[in-house]
């Protein structure tokens, strides 16, 4: 004797969202996303760069920016990653992360956290001491100088480099070069084997 | 099978051996750490940069097993692996050497298996001048291994080899590679390698939290409708018959994956065979309607949870996994339980408070069983089904035959309609789903359980793909049936092109398949031709008792397609039962 056919069959109510979590089966769920700092002590040593930003480009999680750079121990190099992505897709970053041979330990650090980047924009020479005053305006600096141009220094939040080229935008911007995020926790926290 | 055949040694000599002689090279430092490791078996296809390596070979007792092609020593090694539990291991020589064992290693990531890959390297000299025959191993297989190491020395390339080795096999199993530069392999050292240790990096949970195991006991415990998912990792874990006093003491019904089978016996009146795509009916309702799911060593495949909006949409899910990237990553866990499925299942077993009361939950489970077995249609005279082939051998073989298959619809019959009921009895390609696995997986299976009798259920499509190999079985006198269930068509493409592509079947039919009997005897194996009902018992046993490598062309019921099916993306509980309920869907 065959069985009802599908729309006879027995079924709960529940329901899931996408992210495969149980959710009111009346009410409308979705996780948005928000911006997590992942900082990694990883093996300094050739291609743990190209396994990381592999990883993340093969799961899909969207990088918003990636730095690395050697610790006090020679041996061992930290990076920090600025992701955004629904709380389940940082909860996965962190674990894919932590698999990965060369990591030795992955955290989240809090929103608190002291976080810069840094920016080189290369403008034109012509008013260099307009320049020099917006650039005192950000806490930069000069670094570079020629007749054509001048080369400023900027470190800071994301938010202040972004207001500082744009109003470095006066002088005719020639070049810029930003690096991602670089960040640590607050007070006496660290990350595990941390020097 | 040795492949020193021509410099006979004495049979004893090495056996009263106590002292190894010290390595003077690289190349037998890797071999050291392989026989350190305890590799028995190694499968490859020798080639310039790897040459280094089989010479060290030629002084060691290992046994080499020359394959036909690369892919089929990778995925021998794999099947190596999965029935023994042991990593396999598999040689290769550099560029085209490595790049054809990349889809064996990509199905062992994908199926937890483990797998260590040795490739030869050009000169490290030569390495990034895109020198003969160079790839870049290590950058192409990084995303399919537990981890690909570059060996850079000669004095460390033994513990290279040593550390892949308790990679592959440690905690979550899978596979490892050693990229193995000419020079390093060439070098001189006296180094001999360490013992198999993994990297200091990695770390293997052992025991869940208690106090996780309690509260996730007393939730399966109040359960009205429990089930009991047990995935792959059940097997790899060897916690199958943890499982089963588990279940039977509780009086839970199990319901396995599609990798898990075996690991739970079919003919226990507990079991629900397994759920997904092609799966039971009656597991697919029991998953369906579940409030509390033990799941157990499963990533939650889309193959087995369809859309996982609608899967097990009531349940509360218990997840055990060694790998906690595994929790909640598809299906969210209500109780994560972070450890080895033996380990877990032990303390879960002291934990529990009582059985669940869900008697009407069982009786429900069989009402389900009665009204969705699992059949098909056997008019005398229809071309044979494949089904009836299947169910046959099933029951004419030991119950720890192992089954070995390709991938299509072949796979599902053999899954379907095969009663399983040991772990590591179960050999096929899950995650990756690759065509021309049977054939090669089939010799390291053989190999791995020699007094096992071993079947291999393939399509003519994934046949085709690896055939060569049946050189392979014929040189070692394997005593392997293959049944070539043949429709003169990729089956499951063509299925898929019947229901959802308004029977446009591009590319699909195979009306130039070659004569698989004759095919067999030229390689030197039996061939055997069967079309219908009458000789499909006495076909199989004299396959069965020739003692070499048999195959069976099958000529199969071209129109037969695999039912139940879920579609992709779909909800378990409305599998078709027949092609048009898919049109109801
Ligand atoms: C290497 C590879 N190529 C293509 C596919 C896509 N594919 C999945 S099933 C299938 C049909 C397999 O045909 P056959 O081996 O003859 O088995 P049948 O379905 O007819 O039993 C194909 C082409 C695949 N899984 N693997």
């Amino acid at each position: 004797m065959p069985g009802p056919a599908p729309d006879e069959r027995m079924r709960p109510k529940g329901r899931r969202n996408t992210q495969g979590i149980r959710v009111d089966p009346e009410a409308e769920v979705t996780h948005e996303p928000r911006q997590a700092v992942l900082s990694a002590l990883v093996k300094h040593r050739p291609g743990v760069l190209s396994e990381v930003s592999a990883l993340f480009s093969r799961r899909q999680f969207n990088i918003e920016s990636l730095t690395v750079g050697p610790t006090a121990d020679d041996d061992t190099a930290r990076m920090t990653i600025l992701i955004e992505e629904p709380e389940p897709g940082i909860d996965q970053a962190k674990k894919q992360l932590r698999k990965l041979v060369p990591v030795i330990s992955v955290r989240e650090l809090e929103g608190e956290a002291v976080r810069r980047e840094l920016a080189l924009v290369k403008v034109s020479g012509e008013k260099p001491d307009d320049v020099n005053a917006v650039a005192d305006m950000y806490n930069g600096q000069a670094v570079d100088a020629s007749t054509d141009s001048v080369t400023v220094e900027i470190t800071g939040s994301k938010q202040k480099i972004d207001a500082a080229i744009e109003a470095f935008k006066q002088f005719d911007v020639q070049e810029i070069v930003r690096t991602g995020a670089a960040a640590l926790d607050r007070g006496p926290k660290t990350l595990e084997k941390d020097v | 099978m040795s492949e020193r055949a021509s410099v006979p040694k004495e049979e004893d000599e090495t056996e009263t051996e106590t002292e190894q002689d010290p390595v003077t090279t690289g190349a037998q430092s890797v071999i050291r750490a392989l026989e350190n490791a305890g590799t028995d078996y190694v499968f490859g296809v020798q080639g310039g940069a790897i040459m280094p390596v089989y010479d060290a070979l030629y002084d060691s007792d290992i046994n080499h097993v020359t394959m036909a092609h690369e892919q089929g020593a990778s995925h021998a090694a794999d099947a190596y692996g999965v029935v023994t539990g042991d990593p396999g291991v598999c040689f290769a020589t550099s560029g085209p050497g490595a790049t054809n064992l990349v889809t064996g290693i990509a199905d062992a990531n994908m199926d937890s298996d483990p797998v260590i890959a040795l490739t030869g390297q050009v000169p490290t000299e030569f390495v990034g001048n895109d020198a003969f025959q160079e790839t870049d191993t290590v950058g192409i297989t990084q995303p399919i291994t537990k981890e690909s190491y570059f060996a850079a020395d000669s004095d460390t390339v033994g513990d290279n080899v040593s550390e892949a080795f308790a990679l592959a096999d440690a905690g979550r199993q899978g596979p490892t590679l050693v990229d193995l530069p000419k020079d390093v392999t060439q070098g001189e050292t006296e180094v001999e390698p360490g013992a198999p240790e993994t990297p200091e990096t990695y770390e293997v949970p052992e025991e869940a939290d208690d106090e996780n195991v309690q509260e996730a006991a007393e939730a399966l415990a109040e359960a009205d409708r429990p089930v009991i998912l047990s995935g792959g990792g059940v097997i790899k874990a060897n916690a199958s018959s943890a499982l089963r006093e588990f279940a039977k003491e509780y009086e839970i019904p199990v319901i396995t994956t599609m990798p898990g089978i075996g690991s739970f016996p079919e003919d226990h009146e507990l079991s629900l065979e397994w759920a997904g795509m092609h799966g039971t009916g009656y597991a697919n309702m029991a998953i369906t309607n579940t409030d509390c799911m033990l799941a157990i060593g499963t990533r939650f495949d889309d193959r087995l949870t369809g859309g996982v909006d609608s899967f097990a949409p009531d349940a509360e899910v218990i997840h055990v996994d060694i790998d906690p990237a595994e929790i909640s990553k598809n299906v969210y866990a209500d109780y994560p339980l972070i450890g080895d499925a033996r380990e877990v299942l032990r303390q879960l077993f002291d934990a529990m408070p009582r059985a669940p009361d869900a008697d009407e939950w069982r009786d429900q489970c069989q009402v389900w069983k009665d009204e969705y077995p699992m059949s098909y249609d056997t008019p005398d005279d229809e071309p044979l089904k494949p089904q009836y082939v299947v169910e046959q051998f099933s029951e004419m073989t030991p119950d720890d035959t192992i089954v070995c298959t390709g991938v299509g619809q072949h796979q599902m019959w053999a899954s379907q309609f095969w009663e399983y009921t040991e772990p590591r009895t179960w050999v096929s390609s899950h995650g990756l789903g690759t065509m021309g696995y049977g054939v090669p997986a089939a010799i390291g299976a053989k190999l791995a359980a020699p007094d096992q009798e071993v079947v291999c259920f393939d399509g003519d499509g994934s046949f085709l793909m690896t055939v060569q190999g049946l050189s392979v079985a014929v040189r070692e006198q394997l005593d392997i049936t293959y049944v070539v269930l043949n429709n003169e068509a990729v089956g499951m493409v063509r299925q898929w092109q019947d229901g959802f592509y308004e029977g446009r079947r591009m590319a699909s039919e195979y009306p130039w398949i070659p004569q698989f009997d004759k095919l067999a005897e030229a390689f030197g194996a039996r061939g055997f031709t069967l079309e219908s009902y009458e000789n499909v018992e006495e076909t199989i046993q004299e396959a069965r008792d020739y003692d070499g490598p048999s195959v069976i062309d099958a000529h199969i019921d071209p129109g037969e397609n695999v039912f139940p099916m879920v579609p992709s993306g779909g909800d378990n509980g409305l599998f078709a039962l027949e092609e048009d309920h898919l049109d109801q869907l």
